[in-house]
């Protein structure tokens, strides 16, 4: 039992990652229909720009803000330079578009920073937390920044005008315009709000992953299916979901037998499936109502 | 209809729709195609042989996927499994069982056809992203589940299968490179063919009234479920042909060469050569093969910048594919004749 309690703990500790990152994911979905699969790098392109700050003698949390404007700004004019000119083209266009994105900064990341694996600190410290060996201060720091934002978000979608109008120009962007919405720039707001989701998540799995071009790799992957999971059209789902496959994953791994580290990506990915087969807009997604 | 409808219907198309004429070229053009696929071999190197062998397999694999997304609207990221199955079919009984290559093709093909059926009935569930996902899995898990133990005796496990390359039946006085291509030629011909009757026929007229509107189909008496893991099935055929052709030009199969990475680069493909435009799937193969290529003979260390920049340059000029620069030189030709 103690073995069990212990993997669930570590399995929290691991789905914080997945949790942030999935939130990101959502985000982006919201405004433009559309898994963004170049959002890990995005999010790793402005790590490394933290990185560069700290390099350079900036203190974490200065560096810190700094990344987030610039992640936002970034996300923004990837919209509307590269992403506007396509909204009328097929989805599967954007989907290409998407990878092209992903190919560029990629390699850019290793041109400028190179290749070689960077440690990057952590502002929580990486003690014990509460005595448990098991998450450390920085993982429990993870996991109180992702509920942290999740909340942020509640309020801003829930309460504020211009999250109201995010929401109209996302469900019903026909009626939204008609009643004064640019939704053209909601859609902006959104790249911009996922890209720095995006960067936090970033900063904070870097400690833990460390940074490199192709540390998101992995942690996408897994973002994606927590999204999924949770429902693609809820953030308070896809933290469920981040968790749920951080724990999934840490089973799996204990208690089937065979299951090394190249099988867990595989195992979780298939319970995932097999969930949405059950319920196909994921656990706390809206159903889709659509008409002929 | 009101704006919320309106709205809702346009809003969630994933695939365009594409009027089953639009899919081929006309006879004209095929033949003239065909003549310079059977006369360029004679004057090339071996090498360039090659790759246009390679070109012609993932002009297959291509063209599978076209047929499962331009067809009948479901999206895959697990082309590379199927492919991986196919070339391992072969490799194993021409290896292990000396069977001969010829023979191996038509098997593999109908243990992927088997496997992709089976693999569509619990994707029947899932479409858009979720499909995606799924599909996703099924890519990632492949090269993963051919290191598996057990199957290493047949397998060869991380290390793979050397296969070797057949020599030119009947004494004919050519090269096993030159055979090899006009062997694929032969069999890509009889798939293509193959598939654009498909897409005329009835079941292809049901896969695409699935792809405008499911629910519509449905009440026009399609049954759904058996066209969708249809497409599926035959998708999946054709991919695992496309694989064991791969096993026997590349002579060598090895769990890693079967990636995500091979997925994407058949979307992309599909993408660049145009959405349910089938002879598209031959420029998109020519577009994955030669411009990774091209890319690195212009920058080594940004040739992923490189390749991202060529590709969101042709997805501005045409975001419809090679299949849209067809239609405008049509046009063009059709005005000239006027004049």
């Amino acid at each position: 039992m103690e073995l069990f309690t212990n993997q669930v703990l570590a399995g929290i500790a691991t789905g914080a990652i997945y949790a942030c990152m999935a939130l990101a994911v959502v985000m982006i979905y919201q405004a433009i229909d559309h898994l963004n699969f170049a959002q890990g790098e995005m999010a790793m392109f402005a790590t490394f720009i933290s990185w560069q700050l700290m390099q350079w003698g900036v203190p974490y949390w200065a560096a810190f803000v700094i990344t987030l404007a610039f992640a936002f700004v970034g996300g923004i004019a990837i919209e509307r330079i590269l992403f506007k000119p396509l909204a009328k083209a097929p989805i599967l266009t954007n989907v290409a578009g998407f990878i092209a994105l992903f190919a560029i900064i990629n390699s850019s990341a290793g041109l400028i920073w190179d290749f070689t694996i960077k440690q990057y600190p952590t502002p929580f410290g990486s003690s014990p937390f509460l005595g448990s060996q098991l998450i450390s201060t920085h993982q429990a720091g993870m996991i109180g920044v992702t509920l942290l934002l999740l909340v942020g978000l509640f309020f801003f979608f829930q309460y504020t005008r211009i999250g109201l109008a995010m929401r109209a120009a996302a469900s019903l962007p026909e009626s939204a315009r008609l009643v004064g919405i640019n939704t053209s720039w909601m859609i902006a707001l959104g790249w911009g709000m996922a890209s720095a989701i995006g960067a936090i998540a970033g900063m904070l799995i870097a400690p833990v992953v460390f940074l490199e071009p192709n540390m998101m790799g992995g942690v996408l992957i897994y973002g994606f299916a927590a999204a999924v999971l949770g429902g693609l059209s809820s953030p308070f789902g896809a933290v469920v979901g981040g968790f749920l496959v951080g724990i999934f994953e840490n089973l799996a791994g204990t208690y089937i037998p065979g299951v090394g580290n190249e099988l867990k990506l595989p195992i979780a990915l298939a319970l995932i499936i097999s969930v949405l087969v059950v319920k196909p807009a994921g656990l706390f997604g809206r159903h889709i109502v659509k008409r002929v | 209809m009101s704006a919320a409808e309106e709205v809702v219907a346009e809003g969630h198309e994933a695939v365009e729709a594409v009027p089953k004429r639009a899919m081929t070229l006309s006879t004209t053009t095929s033949l003239v195609v065909l003549a310079v696929l059977l006369i360029v071999p004679l004057f090339a190197k071996n090498f360039i042989i090659f790759q246009l062998t390679m070109l012609l397999i993932y002009g297959l694999a291509v063209l599978a996927l076209n047929i499962l997304t331009g067809g009948s609207g479901q999206f895959s990221l697990g082309q590379s499994a199927f492919y991986a199955v196919g070339a391992y079919v072969t490799a194993v009984l021409m290896e292990q069982f000396n069977v001969n290559y010829a023979l191996t093709l038509p098997v593999a093909g109908v243990i992927c056809f088997g496997f992709g059926f089976l693999f569509g009935q619990p994707a029947l569930r899932l479409s858009g992203v979720y499909l995606a996902l799924a599909t996703f899995a099924l890519a990632t898990a492949m090269p993963q589940l051919l290191k598996l133990n057990f199957l290493e005796h047949w397998t060869g496990g991380v290390q793979g299968l050397v296969v070797t390359k057949p020599d030119a039946p009947f004494g004919l006085p050519m090269g096993q490179d030159m055979w090899l291509y006009y062997f694929t030629l032969v069999v890509t011909l009889a798939i293509y063919i193959f598939s654009v009757n498909l897409l005329r026929s009835r079941s292809g007229r049901a896969f695409m009234a699935i792809r405008d509107n499911e629910i519509a189909a449905s009440s026009m008496g399609v049954n759904v479920a058996l066209y969708k893991t249809l497409a599926f099935g035959v998708s999946a055929g054709i991919t695992g042909v496309a694989g064991g052709l791969s096993a026997i030009a590349v002579q060598f199969v090895a769990p890693d060469s079967y990636t995500i990475t091979l997925a994407i680069s058949l979307f992309l493909g599909m993408v660049v050569g145009g959405v349910g435009w089938l002879p598209g799937s031959f420029v998109g193969a020519a577009f994955i093969i030669f411009v990774p290529n091209m890319a690195e003979s212009i920058s080594k260390g940004l040739s992923g910048a490189v390749f991202g920049v060529l590709l969101f340059l042709v997805i501005f000029l045409v975001p419809h594919g090679a299949r849209q620069v067809a239609i405008v030189s049509q046009q063009l030709i059709g005005k000239l004749k006027k004049n």
